[in-house]
């Protein structure tokens, strides 16, 4: 159906979507490439001038980058981790014929549609407070010191509050494509004498395996952006011990003002973020082939 | 009026040359059926026709009338669809009423055209029906209904039949040859089932690769294949195509004999061989015969005659029924 | 499967599945149950029975405001989803609906923008933002936000799109509409569906989107994230307050969300995972 004129047509309604999009890639990348090799603090904004490499060799030789970095890789994989595995278990959980699944569900899914500020206010005052959450109430009940998170466990903290807010995004998935399993191969796994571990193992695994790899690669692309979170919670603290890149790069630039390091950063966040989105782009561009 | 001519219509995408050159004559009020197996281009063709697809090269006439620029809906033709293509939010009543909608007719002329169709078609009871809420037959008379209200010059299927199980096709076809009788309007069929071909044209066009194999009436194809394709694909079951000592006999590459052509006896006959398989159809019986010297054959036969698997029987090709092909594949 | 489960089966299952379900939704409930405590209650120990105030509702109101940040994000959420719906339906139809052979290059180039991480241009945002005085401005967070979901929102329309049958149109073209007939009378009824998803999953991705919010405003643009964010600071500290502010914070998108379970599915995995 690809006549002349509608080919024509077809690039005019495409055209507006491509240039914002491009334009919205391209200048501001630019311009952090550009600033990245420039000396930029905005307490001077008059005395700009190049820095060649300075700013990345400023940035590497700060100890807090390399914790950043190791922040951000435990952040990523930690949440990682438990939302995947504990998604699946409790997809194949609700997928079992219960009572109430519909509500279960909505319970199960519900802190996806929490806003990251509330779901790390909510976690830091009222559940995981040494003085007045609900962790620090079971732990005297039990007669046990209550637990300051935020100060001693600090990244342990944000993964828990992070995570929390993924495990229903990967249950949600998870779930879905257990529906999609056909429950003929089921019973024909059955008649082929396959018990319920093998049929896990044989079957819906390989079945799930796809999905996995969904869940895997968009959560990634979330978690490397984790900024709120930490932001409400220890901020960054205490020391570097919670400040992932995105937040040593925010607190580079908007301050410590220094433009040039905050690019530099900035350009390392997005080498970091291309590794991951080679594999996701392959993952769902297979997709559209089908 | 509904006179269609190709003349020298090709079609490519991109390197591909689907449909590599094809002048075709139809008359006013043919029944033509396009037919050959699936990636012949049939279907191309018949969307070039229809104007869905631009030519590569060369012009389509309809009733001496060069079209080939023209938009689909200008052409005056109406096409029904594989999947029918029915519009899933309109009732059965708007989505007959449609084309007239388009072409702005009035009101009143909308509503009795489209109950006179309903009429026709069997569909009076279901027009506020949404097209979900009907079976395969009744969506597929649907969408029949869509294209006579436009009384076109002439009507395009295309596989229209492929989606409904047997019983169902074997009803719609009588349908629509009844239809042809009653319109009298050019239609042009394109179906991989050459049953199908058989059955309900006036002229058969046999295509393969793109290319035009034979155009004719069911019954010249059947009794005069002008190549080995044609004699492969037109006829069920397939005809027999036998090489080697017996076909040099008969001064050819390869003979064929169709499988109703044998005389067959449990006692004698020119070649013998063992049943391998028996297929009891009841009026007829098809036999898959293990022929010494001559590899594996299929004969028909009067129900009566008993066979079973590892019988010894006789067959005798019916000698003025031989087709005989030279080497290119031509008959001569 | 077609099969009888044992009642016992049944009963463990729905047991396991109620508790884990409860221990996953029990920081909304508590947060709940807390917004309708007293202060003094809210930080006597756990309790999950509440006086049954409202008072904190209101004091939210007339200390801080809410309404303001509230209407923030409704109009940030839903002005950048139309807007983003604008510019993207007709690409994403183009799309589905004439392919060419860059069509699928285009879209995984789309995808990539969406990859590119947002502190990687915070520092030229910022400063654009401060040079055109779009900082704490409502055009200008709109903006932002359309640019950020407009990648979703063409893949989920085109992933919709692309299963309107092309026959239908084909079918439509025969019959002589237009156009401007095809969309109005055929394609605009079947992508209706489609497009309503799209726009509720693109209002909940707004509404929740919590950098480019809280580090763009201040406070005349300033939205609900913005807003909860600012109770981190010690003043604000009041369980019960927080509570409340967080509880209409919340309750708009996860009605809005348990409605659009499906389509979540389908837009946040790029139409992978049906």
């Amino acid at each position: 159906m690809a006549t002349q004129n509608t080919k024509g047509l077809a690039r005019l309604m495409m055209a507006p979507s491509v240039i914002l999009l491009l334009v919205w890639m391209i200048v501001p990348l630019s311009m952090t490439l550009w600033f990245s090799f420039q000396n930029y603090n905005l307490l001077n904004p008059a005395n700009v001038s190049f820095a060649g490499l300075f700013n990345y060799k400023f940035f590497y030789s700060d100890p807090a980058f390399f914790q950043s970095i190791w922040n951000t890789l435990v952040i990523v994989g930690g949440v990682l981790l438990i939302t995947v595995i504990g998604g699946t278990l409790i997809a194949l959980l609700i997928d079992q014929p219960i009572f109430g699944q519909g509500i279960v569900r909505i319970l199960v899914i519900s802190p996806f549609f929490v806003m990251p500020p509330v779901a790390a206010l909510v976690w830091k005052n009222m559940i995981m407070h040494p003085g007045y959450g609900v962790l620090a109430d079971f732990n005297r009940f039990f007669g046990l010191q209550p637990v300051d998170w935020f100060a001693q466990y600090p990244l342990l903290s944000i993964v828990i509050i992070v995570a929390w807010q993924w495990l229903p995004f990967a249950t949600l998935i998870l779930l879905t494509a257990l529906q999609s399993l056909d429950s003929e191969q089921k019973e024909a796994a059955e008649m082929d004498g396959a018990n319920v571990f093998n049929r896990f193992i044989y079957l819906t695994l390989p079945h799930l395996a796809r999905a996995i790899t969904v869940v895997i690669l968009i959560q990634t692309i979330f978690l490397l952006g984790v900024y709120a979170e930490i932001l409400v919670t220890t901020n960054g603290g205490p020391g570097y011990a919670s400040t992932n890149l995105v937040f040593l790069i925010y607190r580079t630039a908007l301050l410590g003002y220094d433009v040039g390091g905050a690019s530099a950063g900035g350009i390392i966040a997005i080498i970091l973020a291309n590794i991951v989105a080679i594999f996701l782009m392959r993952a769902v561009g297979r997709n559209l082939d089908r | 009026m509904g006179s269609i001519t190709l003349s020298n219509v090709s079609k490519s995408f991109g390197e591909a040359k689907v449909i590599p050159s094809i002048d075709l004559e139809i008359r006013d009020g043919e029944f033509v059926v396009f037919v050959g197996p699936s990636g012949c281009g049939k279907s191309t063709l018949l969307r070039l026709i229809a104007g869905l697809e631009d030519v590569s090269g060369g012009r389509i006439l309809i009733d001496g009338q060069d079209v080939t620029q023209k938009a689909p809906a200008q052409r005056g033709l109406a096409m029904v669809f594989q999947s029918y293509a029915l519009y899933p939010h309109m009732s059965v009543r708007n989505n007959i009423a449609f084309p007239l909608k388009m072409a702005k007719v009035d009101k009143a002329v909308i509503d009795k055209k489209v109950s006179d169709a309903a009429g026709i078609l069997n569909l009076t009871d279901y027009l506020e029906r949404r097209p979900s809420q009907l079976s395969g037959g009744q969506r597929q008379r649907v969408a029949i209904g869509r294209a006579i209200v436009r009384e076109p010059s002439a009507f395009l299927f295309d596989e229209p039949l492929s989606n409904l199980d047997a019983a169902l096709r074997g009803t719609m076809r009588l349908e629509i040859s009844e239809l042809h009788n009653q319109l009298k309007t050019t239609m042009i069929y394109v179906t991989h089932d050459q049953v199908e071909a058989m059955t309900m044209a006036d002229k058969i066009v046999v295509l393969n690769r793109g290319n035009i194999e034979q155009v004719g009436s069911p019954l010249e194809l059947y009794s005069k294949p002008r190549n080995l394709f044609v004699a492969g694909f037109i006829g069920s079951p397939r005809m027999n195509l036998i090489e080697g000592e017996f076909a040099r006999s008969k001064g050819a590459k390869t003979v064929g004999v169709r499988p109703e052509h044998f005389a067959l006896s449990h006692e004698s006959g020119l070649w013998s061989g063992i049943v391998t398989v028996a297929e009891h159809l009841g009026s007829d019986t098809f036999l898959h015969v293990n022929v010494d010297g001559i590899g594996q054959v299929n004969a028909r036969c009067d129900g009566e005659f008993g066979a079973r698997h590892g019988d010894r029987i006789y067959l005798t090709p019916n000698e003025t029924k031989l087709h005989r092909f030279d080497e290119q594949g031509l008959a001569i | 499967m077609a099969r009888a489960v044992t009642t016992r089966h049944k009963v463990i299952a729905t047991a396991a599945a109620w508790a884990v379900a409860l221990v996953i939704f029990f920081p909304i409930l508590y947060t709940l149950i807390t917004s309708i405590k007293t202060e003094p209650e809210a930080i006597a120990g756990f309790s999950l029975i509440p006086s049954g105030t409202f008072e904190n509702y209101v004091t939210v109101q007339t200390q801080r405001d809410y309404i303001k940040p509230f209407m923030n994000s409704v109009i940030l959420s839903v002005g950048s989803t139309i807007l983003a719906l604008i510019i993207g339906i007709p690409s994403a139809w183009a799309m589905a609906f004439s392919p060419t052979k860059r069509t699928k290059d285009v879209l995984m180039w789309m995808l990539s923008t969406k990859m590119m991480p947002a502190v990687a241009v915070l520092v030229p945002i910022y400063l654009m933002f401060r040079d055109f005085g779009l900082l704490d401005t409502r055009i200008g967070l709109a903006i932002m936000l359309t640019l950020i979901n407009l990648p979703i929102v063409i893949w989920m329309l085109y992933t919709y799109f692309r299963e309107i049958p092309g026959e239908i149109l084909e079918a439509a073209r025969m019959d002589g509409a237009g156009l401007w007939q095809e969309i109005v009378y055929v394609l605009t009824p079947m992508a209706v569906p489609g497009i309503a998803s799209t726009l509720l999953l693109n209002i909940i991705l707004a509404w929740n989107e919590s950098f480019w919010t809280i580090r763009l405003t201040t406070t005349n643009a300033a939205p609900l994230t913005a807003f909860i964010a600012s109770f981190s600071s010690p003043q604000g500290l009041f369980w019960a307050k927080l509570s409340a502010a967080s509880t209409m914070a919340i309750a708009p998108i996860l009605i809005m969300g348990w409605f659009s379970q499906k389509q979540l599915v389908r837009g946040l995995t790029f139409g992978a995972v049906k």
